[in-house]
């Protein structure tokens, strides 16, 4: 039971500080989560703490691939102005 | 007999009658202060307009998280070619940036100033924030720090900051009302939960208002930041200069959103319309009259380095400054001596007594004239197709006073440039020419050192008189001279209808 990032990630770091199981490490070309350690935060918070301060929408997914911030939830850019500018992707 | 060089408050307000140099204002800008707080501002290129053509600052890039999401950021912080708040080149370890600190400071000595600034928010990156702050004050005691936040953990910190001796903090405010700020902020990253909309907002507001207060009560100097963003926030930003300055802030920096679609970021792909320089010019001269204003910010990278406007990054880059050899030692020393003597010069010049306006001999119902200037320590020095920016200049009955700066470059070259260094097209001078001739909207003369025959007629023929009359004057003075020269040809009598000078 683990959460894993994506290539959408963006290297900002604010996932590496709140994860309470030092499981993000960096690395090329986007930081990863040690699935060994990664928890989904079950017992630590109500919420997976990297999901709910990644500010990338589709950089984080859970074990079935399915998006934790799916497009749109964090920009409340519409649908078709993501795909006119390339930032729409189906879930894996 | 010269008019005085008047502060950057707007004419209906207080003037002060100080002589300055460099872009003709601003040490009266700061004149309602008391001296001890002066004395901390006057080195301080970022908080002082005068300090900022003598003194240089860096910021270096140790702190890329951020806490909350603003609608004119996307958090693709890594580019090399764009000039904007939240980009950098390169990531810094702490240990990294204690290195180049003390390169930089060693090959410029004018430098008074080192500050985090992000690309994300210093205060959601502490440890690395803090432990640079902690070994800089060890290593380079004579630097200045400052730190700049979006102030949602800011009154958790600010025991830290104070425990560090960070003189100067500045917060980006940009509404005190939740509703304006739910249009602002999609949601911030609060007590563990993200939390959208107005709930969200709220909670950064009041964050942002109790940690100014703690700041100021502790007598640490705090800059307001603010983005204007049209429709959103304009007339709002008179009431959170108004507020700002009621919790002690001492200075606000309203400053224009940047939203090109090819930034990627919310309000560039929705096509939020950036503010013209006279809107943000009427602003600022509406605000004015609570507090004193910054006018001169270049909205700068985390990662600059040098004089404003004037970024030497690419000297500075890790892998040349792990190579450089440097005498720390020495070093402080000489930094010592060239702060000692560029407080001496300043001091010089304010000491100098400023003449009376009605010596100069300008009808007082002469309209005011704005000029932009291709300017550069002060001077008129720049070839017009050479400038990278234009100061702008209003002179009036009043006297001349500094409005701000216009960017002759584009911000970046779209999402297909990004990484190729090419910003503009070398060949591209036709279009350049174009771009540059709109960003002088408003202006009816522009002062430049010299200046080809096809810029001169297009310019003409937008309206705008070109002068390369003045080369290597004061710009103050030669702004002057012009307008005493348009003033005796008539043209700025209320009753002459054709109101342009060229």
């Amino acid at each position: 039971m683990a959460l894993q990032i994506t290539e959408s990630c963006v290297n900002c770091w604010a996932c590496v500080d709140v994860c309470p199981n030092e499981a993000i490490y960096e690395d090329k070309p986007h930081f990863l989560i040690d699935d060994s350690k990664c928890t989904e935060c079950l017992g630590d918070h109500a919420v997976a703490q990297c999901a709910a301060i990644c500010p990338i929408e589709m950089a984080i997914v859970d074990e079935l691939g399915a998006f934790l911030n799916p497009p749109g939830s964090l920009t409340g850019i519409p649908m078709e102005k993501l795909k006119q500018f390339g930032l729409w992707k189906e879930a894996a | 007999m010269e008019l005085p060089v008047i502060s950057n408050n707007a004419p209906a307000a207080e003037g002060g009658g100080c002589s300055s140099s460099g872009c003709g204002t601003a040490p009266d800008a700061l004149g309602h202060l008391p001296d001890h707080i002066r004395a901390k501002v006057q080195d301080h290129p970022c908080y002082s307009e005068e300090a900022h053509h003598y003194f240089a600052r860096m910021h270096v890039a140790v702190a890329p998280a951020c806490n909350i999401q603003c609608n004119y950021c996307n958090r693709k912080y890594d580019c090399s070619n764009e000039s904007r708040p939240g980009v950098v080149s390169e990531l810094l370890t702490p240990k990294q940036a204690i290195n180049k600190v003390l390169a930089v400071a060693a090959a410029i000595p004018q430098m008074t100033v080192l500050g985090i600034a992000g690309p994300g928010d210093p205060l959601a990156n502490p440890a690395r924030t803090f432990e640079t702050f902690e070994q800089l004050s060890a290593r380079a005691p004579d630097i200045k720090l400052c730190v700049s936040t979006n102030g949602l953990t800011l009154p958790q910190y600010v025991d830290e900051i104070a425990k560090h001796n960070i003189d100067h903090v500045t917060i980006t405010i940009n509404c005190v009302d939740p509703e304006v700020g739910a249009k602002i902020y999609p949601w911030i990253f609060w007590e563990n939960k993200r939390i959208f909309g107005i709930e969200g907002a709220r909670i950064l507001i009041e964050q942002q208002q109790k940690g100014l207060q703690m700041l100021t009560d502790r007598g640490i100097l705090v800059k307001v930041n603010s983005v204007l963003i049209p429709g959103v926030n304009d007339e709002h930003l008179k009431e959170v200069s108004k507020i700002v300055k009621a919790k002690g802030a001492f200075l606000h920096n309203v400053m224009p959103l940047i939203a090109e679609p090819e930034h990627g970021t919310y309000y560039g792909i929705m096509e939020q319309p950036e503010p013209t320089p006279e809107m943000l010019q009427d602003l600022q001269d509406a605000c004015a009259g609570d507090m004193a204003m910054m006018r001169h910010c270049r909205q700068c990278r985390a990662d600059a380095v040098g004089l404003l406007g004037e970024d030497r990054g690419d000297e500075f880059t890790m892998d040349k400054i792990d190579v450089m050899d440097v005498d720390y030692e020495a070093a402080m020393v000489r930094r010592k001596e060239v702060h000692d003597s560029i407080i001496e010069q300043l001091e010089a010049k304010r000491g100098s007594s400023a003449p009376k306006v009605e010596e100069v001999g300008i009808p007082a119902d002469s309209r005011p004239v704005l000029m932009a200037v291709a300017g550069k320590n002060g001077v008129v020095a720049e070839h017009f197709g050479h400038a990278r920016e234009f100061l702008i200049y209003e002179a009036s009955p009043a006297g001349v006073r500094f409005i701000g700066h216009r960017k002759t470059e584009l911000y970046c070259g779209g999402m297909d440039a990004c990484g190729d260094g090419d910003i503009v097209d070398e060949g591209a001078t036709e279009s350049l020419l174009e771009r540059n001739i709109r960003i002088l909207e408003g202006c009816e003369v522009v002062l430049c050192s010299k200046i080809g025959y096809e810029p001169w007629g297009k310019l003409e023929a937008a309206g705008i008189a070109p002068n390369g009359e003045h080369a290597m004057e004061p710009i103050e003075d030669a702004v002057l001279a012009v307008y005493k020269e348009i003033a005796a040809t008539g043209k700025l009598s209320p009753a002459v209808d054709n109101k342009k000078v060229a």
